[in-house]
């Protein structure tokens, strides 16, 4: 590759590996995306914990390039956002074309008001070690490349992990086993469990290239392009002038084969032109699959990323689910090692993100389906939804080519306070109870954006001066803290205040003077009333942390 | 939330049988699926009551393999 170097992190040896096996709370297995972001948000929570990766390394090759919105949010959170944000390209427009001419355009985030865009696109080995370099400034995170997981013993109490090294094998003693160890997961193989679904009968070409080009910072997807007939095509910009090029080659298509140079060079000539100047820094050909885990927690055993769950990179939703996981697993586990909430809370991880992973299943499923089409009846009608689209708005409404990753309002869960205010607006995006948090422009100490003031721990939104000192000090003392950020109004001793800039704090979360919303640790909606009552949010703390 | 309407609703029924016929004129298997189905889509979106769609859909099935 002509615009990445593959950085080598040492293998060190270390203490563990002589005497009696040491006990650690947390163990991760796998350092790739998400099992570096939940070692971050462990250790912003005061939780130490180990990682062991196979490798010394990031990740190789073309893999995740898309990072959406809500996934922003939480790498802001971690405080990696910003890197990626910078290195990265923003993108929001998608545009699908059939045959030469453009069936429709779209905009994933008409509205301003956000601090991230709905998508940055950035190889996955930058985002890999720019996780790998914030994991390096937090003393809690004890990270050691070429330890590779070759044992795993659950026991009621944790599980016993043998690790192999360049200087051999040692074992250890896990309080808690995250295997963030990937699609292969061999946790999950040494555990004798299965992920459930199915495969693809497609293969597709994906290629990085290195070009300038003037091709516009845009999604592009073809259905049987002139260039590349009766098959899809999708085209994307990453940084440093490289662009992601997939093709879609049908299930005959010999693998081995059309990795080949004299195979890949004629099909990008086809769709650049004789005259485009590029190279070619990474192809492989993929088959996808969509499956999960039964269940994402085996008693101390817990499952996050590829490793519980496996969408088709259409829609990108795989990476992007994996941070949600983390977002959602961290601050549970910080809680219950801390003695603060029951074991039972990580039974809400498990409840709320297979919930996710179904919605991303399906997503996935139905847009492969639809670029994949299973039958001659299922290819008629996708032809069918293409040629209105050029002439009919109702039917770009149908085209997929992927649903583009979007977090999972969690509306059922068992954590949630419901509404008992009955005129909340509950529309699409309202901030019921469940959802993730809307950003909003803001002025406040922390910055200009709202979810740079809540999160991590739990926040009392508060509209005007609805929470009085003496509860605002008793809330932050509590055995699970909460702060209270007040939107607008006379200072609060003890509150942070923020100025809604625009009113879109008070739009997008429904609230007038008196109105609050409690946030979980992860910015996702507990609860909300129409004034404070601090016996309420103290039943919905509880109910949201499995105290109740 | 309506109901499937499986009573004689259509004026001049032969006249209208006779252009949905006309409209396959010459064309081959498959140019016919696809006119098919983008007349589906368009009734579909015109009728857009999601429960009428069903009874429909489930009347056209019934009768025709596995349940
Ligand atoms: C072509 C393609 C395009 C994609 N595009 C997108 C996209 O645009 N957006 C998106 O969100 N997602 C995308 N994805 C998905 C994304 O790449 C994955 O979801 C993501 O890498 C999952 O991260 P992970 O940390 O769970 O697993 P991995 O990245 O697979 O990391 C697993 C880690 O575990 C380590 N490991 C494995 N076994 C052991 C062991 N025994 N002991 C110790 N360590 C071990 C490995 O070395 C590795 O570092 C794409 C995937 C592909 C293939």
């Amino acid at each position: 590759m002509k615009t990445y170097t593959n950085p080598v992190y040492p293998y060190r040896r270390h203490a563990d590996q002589d005497g009696a096996p040491a006990r650690h709370d947390v163990v991760i297995v796998g350092a790739g995306p998400i099992g570096l972001a939940l070692a971050i948000d462990l250790a912003l929570h005061g939780v130490g914990c180990v990682v062991l990766d196979e490798d010394e390394t990031v990740s190789v090759g073309s893999r995740a390039i898309c990072y959406a919105k809500r996934a922003l949010e939480i790498l802001d959170r971690l405080g990696v956002g910003q890197r990626i944000v910078d290195k990265g390209v923003g993108w929001n427009v998608g545009r699908v074309f059939l045959r030469d001419a453009l069936a429709y355009r779209f905009d994933l985030l008409p509205e301003t008001g956000h601090r991230r865009p709905a998508f940055v696109n950035l190889q996955q080995y930058w985002l890999e070690q720019f996780l790998v370099e914030r994991a390096g400034e937090l003393p809690a995170i004890d990270l050691r490349w070429r330890n590779k997981v070759t044992g795993v013993v659950p026991h009621a109490d944790g599980a016993t992990v043998t690790v192999d090294t360049p200087d051999g094998p040692y074992t250890m003693q896990a309080g808690w086993l995250i295997a963030c160890d990937g699609a292969r997961s061999p946790v999950r193989h040494l555990l004798g469990l299965e992920s459930e679904g199915q495969v693809f009968r497609d293969r597709f070409l994906i290629a990085d290239i290195h070009m300038q080009s003037d091709f516009p910072t845009e999604r592009w997807f073809w259905f049987d392009p002139p260039f590349h007939p009766d098959q899809s095509v999708l085209l994307h910009r990453q940084a440093d002038d490289v662009w992601r090029i997939d093709f879609q080659l049908g299930w005959d298509a010999d693998p081995e084969d059309e990795k080949r140079p004299e195979r890949i060079l004629p099909r990008l000539r086809a769709m650049l032109g004789p005259d485009a100047k590029f190279e070619i820094e990474w192809a492989s050909v993929y088959t996808f699959q969509c499956r999960r885990m039964k269940s994402f927690r085996h008693g101390r055993v817990v499952f996050a990323g590829d490793s519980a769950h496996l969408v088709s990179p259409f829609g990108a939703r795989g990476a992007n689910s994996g941070f949600q996981d983390t977002d959602n697993l961290a601050w549970k586990l910080a809680l219950v090692l801390a003695g603060r909430a029951p074991e039972r809370l990580i039974d809400s991880y498990d409840a709320e993100r297979t919930f996710a992973a179904d919605e991303n299943i399906r997503n996935s499923t139905r847009a492969t389906d639809f670029i994949t089409p299973k039958s001659a009846a299922s290819r008629t009608f996708r032809n069918a939804v293409l040629e209105l689209a050029k002439e009919h708005p109702f039917a770009r409404r149908l085209v997929n080519s992927g649903r583009l990753s979007v977090p999972a309002v969690l509306a059922d869960s068992a954590l949630n306070t419901p509404d008992t205010d009955a005129d909340f607006a509950r529309t699409p995006g309202a901030m019921i109870p469940g959802a993730p948090a809307a950003d909003a422009p803001v002025a406040g100490p922390l910055g200009d954006w709202l979810l740079g003031h809540v999160g991590n721990d739990f926040t009392l939104l508060a509209f005007g001066n609805a929470v009085g000192g003496a509860d605002v000090a008793a809330l932050a003392h509590a055995p699970i803290p909460c702060r209270v950020v007040q939107v607008g109004g006379g200072a609060t001793a003890g509150a942070t205040v923020i100025e809604d800039r625009e009113g879109l704090v008070a739009r997008r979360y429904d609230g007038r003077f008196g109105t609050i919303v409690l946030l979980r640790p992860d910015q996702h909606v507990a609860a909300r009333w129409r004034a404070f009552d601090a016996a309420r949010v103290r039943a919905a703390m509880a109910r949201a942390t499995c105290n109740d | 939330m309506g109901t499937l309407n499986t009573e004689p609703n259509l004026s001049a029924p032969d006249d209208f049988y006779e252009e949905l016929i006309g409209a396959h004129r010459g064309l081959s298997d498959g140019e016919s699926a696809l006119v098919n189905a983008k007349l589906v889509l368009l009734l579909a979106n015109h009728i857009g009551d999601r429960e009428v769609l069903a009874q429909a859909l489930a009347a056209a099935r019934g009768g025709i393999g596995e349940p």
